[in-house]
C-alpha cells in the first residue's frame, strides 16, 4: 500500500493503524466477493439521502458507510444457519448475510412488499430467513436476545454461531456486561463485536468511557478479546475466522473490537456541527473499500478493470432495487392495521 | 381428579410441557438447585438436566432479553421473575423487544415466551417485594397478560401460553400458592382470554382477579345474608380482556364493582368501569365502583400493610353504595 504522507500522521492520530497483508487461506474469488458486498453497502447507503430529500424514504437511517469491513469480514464467513444480532446501523449486516436489497429498498419505501410490510423501516430491518435476528432501534438491547440465540446452540448441542455487533454506545449498556458475563460463564458460542466508530450519537466516546480500549472489557469477563483495525477487512477477516472456529468447537466466546471512526453524521439529516469533520479528511484515505481494492492491485490479486466492473455492477443492483421499491411495490393495506401486533393472525384490538 | 396446591399445578404445568417439547426450558435465579423460593421448580433440573433448567446470574435484563432471542430462535422460554417487582429491570426487553418483535418485523418472528411473575401484597416483605404492576402490561399492545387465581386455571391456562406463539407473562400472586383444588389427572388446556363466572347472582356484579377473587367471594358470601345476591366474574386473563362476559354479567345484574389489588391510581380498574360505560352505560342502574389499593407504598408493618390493600369490607361497602 502507497503510504502516502497523510497516512503517516494518520497512524499517528488512530492508534489502530495495521498495515494490510494476505491472511493465510484467504483466496482471491472470497475477497471479490467480500468486495463486491462492500460496494453493494456503500452504494446502498449512499443511494438513500437523495430518496429521504425527494420525501421517498422517512424516518431515521443509519448508514454505515465506511464500516463496511467489519460486517463484511466476519459475516461473510458465516453459515447461512448462523444468526447475527444486528444494531440501528443494520443495512451492511443484511446484505453481508445473503439478504436481498429489492426488499430492503421496498422497507425504506414503507412498502407492502418490504420486509417488515412497512412497519418496520430502516431501523428495524430483518431478514429472519438468513438468520438475523432483527436490527434494534434500542443501542445495546440487541446483545441479550443475540446471546439467546446461542444459549439456544448451545442447549440443543449444535456448532452454530452467533455475532452480535454492537457500537461504542451500546458497549455501556448494562445488559451487554451481564450477557458477556453469562456467555463467558456457560461458554456460548457468541462472537461480540463492538464497532467502535468513536461516537455515541452526538459524543466523543472519550468523553463518557473510562478506558478507552473496549475490547479490555471482554477480558475482565474472561472472554478471549482482540481489537481490530476497523479499516483493515483483511486483518477482521483472519481475526473473525479463529473466534468462529473457536465458538463452533464449543470453546466460547470471543470479544473482537473494530476500532473505526465515524465519517458521516449519526443520521441522515446530522450534519455533524458538534465535531471537527475537517480529521475526517484523513481517515477517506483509509476508508475500507479504497484500501481493499488499492490493495488487491498492488499484490496482483485483482486488475483495475475488474474493480471497476464490481462496483458498476453494485450501482446496477442499487438502482433496480430503487426502480422496484418506487414503481412495483405498494402501500399496505390500512385493512392490515392490526396485523403483525399478535402471531397467528389473532387480532386483539 | 386430585387437590392439589397451586404451587403444584404450576410445577405439574411444567413438568408436562417440558416433556412434551424439547424446546421448553427454565431460567432464573436460584430456579435450579435450589428449586425457585417458593419450591415451584424443584426436582426439575435433576430431571430435565442443567441446560433445562438454568440457574442464571442476578442479571434479571439480560437473561429475559437471552430467553426473548431464544424465543426469537425458535425455543419455548419460561423465563422466571423471583418477585414480580424486579420486573423492572428487563422492562426494556420485554416491552421493546418481546412486544414489538412480531410486529416490527412485519410478522417474520415470533416470542414463544412465558415470563412467571410471584406478585402482590402480603407477609410482611415491605415495598420490593410486595408490587402489584399487572397493570403496566396491559398498556402494551403485543404481549399477554394472565392472572390465573385457581389450582385448576394456573395449570391450563400456564400450559396455553406455553404453547402461545408470542409473549405472556403470567402473574401468580403468593397468597394464592397454597390454595387448594380440584385439578383433573389428564391433560386439559384453559384458554387465554375466556373470564370465569365463580359465583353466579343477580343484584351485582363483582369483577375481580387473582387474590381478589377470594375476598370478592368472601364479600359476596356476607351480602347474601342481607339478601344481596352478586355474581362474582373472576377474570384470569387482563390482556385480553373477556368483556363480553363482563357485559352479559352487566346486563342482567345492571350494578358493577371492579376489584384490584393494586393501587387504585391509573389502574386497570378505571379502564374497566370505562369500557363498560362505553359498551352499556344505559344498562347501569348506578355508577359503577372501583376498589383497589391506596395510593402508597407497601408497608412493612402489618397492620400498616393490611390497611393498604382492599378488604372484604370495602367491597361490600362498594357494592351497597351501588343500592344507594
Amino acid at each position: 500500500m502507497k503510504n502516502s504522507k497523510c497516512i503517516e500522521e494518520l497512524k499517528k492520530e488512530f492508534d489502530a493503524y495495521t498495515d494490510m497483508y494476505l491472511p493465510e487461506g484467504l483466496g482471491r474469488e472470497e475477497q471479490l466477493k467480500m468486495y463486491s458486498t462492500m460496494w453493494v453497502m456503500r452504494k446502498f447507503e449512499e443511494a438513500v439521502k437523495p430518496l429521504w430529500m425527494a420525501n421517498k424514504v422517512h424516518g431515521y437511517y443509519h448508514p454505515y458507510i465506511t464500516e463496511e469491513a467489519i460486517g463484511t469480514g466476519i459475516i461473510s464467513q458465516l453459515k447461512k444457519e448462523d444468526y447475527i444480532g444486528s444494531t440501528h446501523r443494520g443495512h451492511g449486516h443484511l446484505i453481508a448475510k445473503g439478504g436481498d436489497i429489492n426488499k430492503m429498498m421496498a422497507e425504506l419505501f414503507g412498502k407492502e412488499e418490504g420486509y417488515n410490510h412497512g412497519r418496520g423501516g430502516s431501523m428495524h430491518i430483518t431478514d429472519m430467513s438468513v438468520g438475523m435476528l432483527g436490527a434494534s432501534g434500542i443501542v445495546g438491547a440487541a446483545v441479550a436476545p443475540a446471546v439467546g440465540s446461542a444459549l439456544k446452540s448451545w442447549i440443543k448441542g449444535t456448532d452454530d454461531v452467533t455475532v452480535v455487533f454492537f457500537g461504542d454506545g451500546g458497549a455501556n449498556a448494562g445488559s451487554v456486561s451481564e450477557s458477556m458475563n453469562m456467555a463467558a460463564a456457560w461458554k456460548l458460542p457468541v462472537i461480540f463485536v463492538c464497532e467502535n466508530n468513536q461516537w455515541a450519537i452526538a459524543t466523543d466516546y472519550t468523553r463518557i468511557t473510562g478506558e478507552p480500549d473496549l475490547y479490555k472489557r471482554g477480558i475482565g469477563f474472561g472472554i478471549p478479546s482482540y481489537r481490530c483495525d476497523g479499516f483493515n477487512i483483511y486483518q477482521i477477516w483472519e481475526t473473525a475466522k479463529a473466534a468462529i472456529e473457536r465458538a463452533r468447537a464449543g470453546e466460547g466466546p470471543t470479544f473482537i473490537e473494530c476500532k473505526t471512526m465515524r465519517m458521516l453524521g449519526h443520521h441522515a439529516t446530522d450534519d455533524s456541527w458538534y465535531r471537527d469533520m475537517s480529521v475526517c479528511d484523513k481517515y477517506w484515505e483509509i476508508e475500507p473499500i479504497k484500501r481493499m481494492g488499492e490493495f488487491m492491485i498492488e499484490e496482483n490479486i485483482a486488475t483495475q478493470e475488474e474493480l471497476d466492473a464490481i462496483e458498476q455492477e453494485a450501482i446496477k443492483k442499487v438502482e433496480a432495487s430503487i426502480e422496484y421499491a418506487d414503481t412495483q411495490c405498494h402501500e399496505p393495506s390500512l385493512d392490515s392495521f392490526y396485523d403483525y401486533i399478535y402471531t397467528d393472525g389473532e387480532v386483539i384490538k | 381428579m386430585s387437590i392439589i396446591t397451586l404451587r403444584e399445578s404450576i410445577t405439574q404445568a411444567l413438568r408436562e410441557e417440558m416433556s412434551l417439547d424439547e424446546n421448553v426450558f427454565i431460567m432464573g435465579c436460584d430456579v435450579g438447585l435450589r428449586g425457585n423460593p417458593f419450591g415451584i421448580t424443584k426436582g426439575l433440573m435433576k430431571e430435565f438436566g442443567e441446560k433445562r433448567v438454568i440457574d442464571t446470574p442476578i442479571s434479571e435484563a439480560a437473561f429475559t432479553g437471552l430467553g426473548v432471542g431464544a424465543a426469537i430462535a425458535g425455543m419455548r422460554p419460561l423465563v422466571e421473575i423471583l418477585y414480580a417487582d424486579w420486573i423492572t429491570l428487563p422492562m426494556d426487553n420485554i416491552v421493546n423487544t418481546a412486544a414489538k418483535t412480531s410486529y416490527m418485523f412485519g410478522g417474520q418472528a415470533n416470542v414463544p415466551i412465558v415470563i412467571r411473575a410471584p406478585f402482590g401484597v402480603g407477609g410482611g416483605v415491605a415495598a420490593q417485594h410486595s408490587q402489584n404492576n399487572e397493570n403496566w402490561f396491559v398498556h402494551v399492545p403485543g404481549l399477554k397478560v394472565i392472572t390465573p387465581s385457581t389450582p385448576y386455571d394456573m395449570k391450563g391456562m400456564l400450559k396455553s401460553a406455553i404453547r402461545d406463539n408470542g409473549p405472556v407473562i403470567c402473574f401468580e400472586h403468593k397468597r394464592n400458592y397454597s390454595i387448594k383444588g380440584e385439578v383433573p389427572d389428564g391433560e386439559y388446556l384453559v384458554p387465554i382470554g375466556k373470564a370465569n363466572i365463580r359465583k353466579a347472582g343477580t343484584d351485582c356484579t363483582i369483577v375481580a382477579y387473582s387474590y381478589m377473587t377470594y375476598v370478592a367471594e368472601e364479600a359476596a358470601k356476607e351480602l347474601e345474608k342481607e339478601g344481596i345476591s352478586c355474581e362474582v366474574i373472576d377474570l384470569r386473563s387482563l390482556l385480553p380482556l373477556d368483556y363480553d362476559t363482563v357485559m352479559e354479567s352487566v346486563k342482567k345484574t345492571s350494578r358493577v364493582v371492579v376489584v384490584t389489588e393494586a393501587p387504585l391510581r391509573g389502574s386497570i380498574a378505571g379502564e374497566i368501569v370505562g369500557e363498560i360505560i362505553d359498551r352499556g352505560f344505559d344498562l347501569l342502574d348506578a355508577p359503577p365502583q372501583r376498589v383497589g389499593s391506596k395510593n402508597s407504598p407497601v408497608a412493612y408493618n402489618e397492620g400498616l400493610e393490611a390497611m393498604c390493600t382492599p378488604k372484604k369490607e370495602d367491597i361490600i361497602a362498594a357494592v351497597r353504595k351501588t343500592f344507594e
